[in-house]
């Protein structure tokens, strides 16, 4: 039986967003040229809920979009079960856009290094911000997130799992020990 | 579901949830072609070799799109100007070009099981690009990606493939296809290019028009190819068109909203009205588009069983 330590709840994981939205909205001054890319499959749910904050904030929404970065992965050929393909949906322009990408763990950093190429081959946004959920540190590229929900020191053989009740059917971050 | 085969060879040979997934990994492509960088980074690093034996335009030019969105390099050799004619088998062929390290072999022969044959004897993908009398697979993809997007499903249709169905791959290749993921499929022709035993593949045959589309959902107009058909089956173009052309007045007894494919290149007043070619029932010139995110499907899903190998080498 691994160990699994809960990290946060339900209501922690509403708090970080609700928070997460304040200061999104702050940097930015408001929702103007704001939009949120999430990259799949739970950043994509955690853009649309921090879009439900933003909008319950400044009682307006911004668009949403969602990025599939499979195409654009450095690491294809070390995953054994090869992820299938999903379409990434952005009907939106992001020139001269502020985005704000938006994902659920930030570890390595390659998954961000991938959207960023993916977002860049879609247009020339203004400047691109980052929003985790967790970050549990161990970069391997120079990339540092601009909010995050919660920093978690982790080692490097743990796992942080977040599930979200739009993919796994309950809110909860837990951080899964190795065997 | 993951993709575990190296080569691409007919529909024949696949399941029911490969065709799914192939087609859903092409609708993920189709969105590619809609940007205005018309490009992926995922076979970056790739050769594609389009190894053509028989003269075909089409199919080769949209492999060569569909590799180069994403981003693969791609060496065209036709049959003429190669060293087949200096004699060079094709299996010799292939290991010469497995030799020069590229990854992705698309074959079209004139002889069926060409691609079989090739696939048996090199380590890299082949992807048929139509071999012979004997199947075309992603010709019958696109087919069917185009109606899945039109009707939503596959499961209870009707399709009816008009034409020279005796000498005709495509046919084949839809039959196997429509049939796994449980359309029901008519065929129609004059008797001579109905090929003995075809009730065998779970077909309706009918020798006329009106019965082919009186329910059809769909209508696969396939290409007479005069050139091939060397018993002179049907007397003239003329006559051809007068017994089995698709036409308006054709198509008014058919269903309202019937969706009116053709692989091409078309002949108009051959097999079909240029009426009907440009009439909003006409999905040929969206087939061409959806070509290309099948092909894209198809190249990704085979490089990816090959990286899968390297890894386990190593």
């Amino acid at each position: 039986m691994k160990d699994r330590v809960l990290i946060l709840d339900k209501e922690a994981i509403s708090r970080a967003l609700m928070r997460l939205a304040h200061e999104v909205l702050e940097k930015n001054k408001g929702t103007q040229d704001l939009c949120l890319v999430g990259i799949r499959n739970r950043g994509a749910s955690l853009a649309q809920r921090l879009n439900k904050c933003i909008e319950k904030i400044e009682a307006r929404s911004v668009p949403v979009g969602i990025l599939d970065i499979t195409l654009y992965r450095d690491d294809l050929t070390l995953i054994s079960a090869k992820p299938v393909v999903h379409k990434t949906e952005i009907d939106f322009d992001i020139n001269d856009k502020i985005v704000v990408l938006v994902d659920d763990v930030l570890y390595t950093g390659r998954t961000i290094r991938a959207a960023l190429d993916a977002l860049i081959d879609l247009g020339r946004p203004r400047v691109i911000q980052l929003a985790v959920l967790i970050d549990r540190g161990h970069r391997e590229l120079p990339i540092r997130p601009d909010f995050v929900g919660k920093n978690i020191p982790t080692a490097k053989d743990e796992r942080v799992d977040v599930h979200l009740e739009e993919v796994d059917g309950v809110d909860e971050v837990l951080i899964v020990g190795k065997t | 579901m993951h993709w575990t085969k190296k080569d691409l060879l007919g529909l024949e040979y696949l399941s029911k949830e490969e065709i799914e997934l192939i087609l859903e990994t092409a609708a993920s492509f189709k969105e590619v072609s809609r940007r205005s960088i018309k490009k992926v980074p995922a076979l970056r690093g790739q050769t594609v070799v389009n190894l053509f034996y028989e003269p075909s335009t089409r199919t080769r030019v949209s492999f060569e799109v569909a590799a180069k969105r994403l981003s693969a390099d791609v060496i065209n050799i036709s049959a003429q100007e190669s060293s087949v004619r200096k004699g060079e088998t094709l299996i010799d062929t292939g290991r010469n070009i497995q030799a020069l390290k590229a990854d992705i072999i698309v074959i079209r022969h004139s002889a069926s099981g060409a691609a079989n044959i090739l696939a048996r004897n090199v380590e890299i993908s082949v992807i048929n690009a139509g071999d012979g009398w004997h199947e075309h697979p992603t010709q019958a993809l696109l087919d069917i990606f185009t109606l899945k997007e039109k009707f939503g499903h596959i499961q209870g249709l009707k399709v009816s493939i008009v034409g020279d169905i005796a000498h005709s791959r495509v046919a084949r290749s839809n039959i196997w296809g429509l049939n796994k993921l449980g359309a029901s499929v008519t065929v129609c022709a004059p008797k001579m290019l109905i090929p003995p035993g075809i009730e065998e593949m779970a077909v309706k045959v009918t020798y006329d028009i009106e019965e082919a589309l009186k329910d059809a959902d769909a209508v696969n107009v396939l290409r007479m190819q005069f050139e091939r058909d060397e018993q002179k089956a049907f007397p003239s173009q003329i006559d051809y068109f007068k017994h089995f052309g698709i036409t308006q007045e054709r198509l008014e007894k058919a269903k309202k909203d019937i969706i009116v494919m053709h692989p091409g290149p078309i002949n108009r007043g051959v097999e079909i009205s240029s009426e009907v070619a440009d009439s909003l029932n006409s999905v040929i010139l969206e087939q061409v588009t959806n070509g290309i995110a099948v092909r894209m499907a198809v190249l990704y899903l085979v490089s990816q069983t090959k990286e899968r190998k390297d890894e386990d080498t190593d």
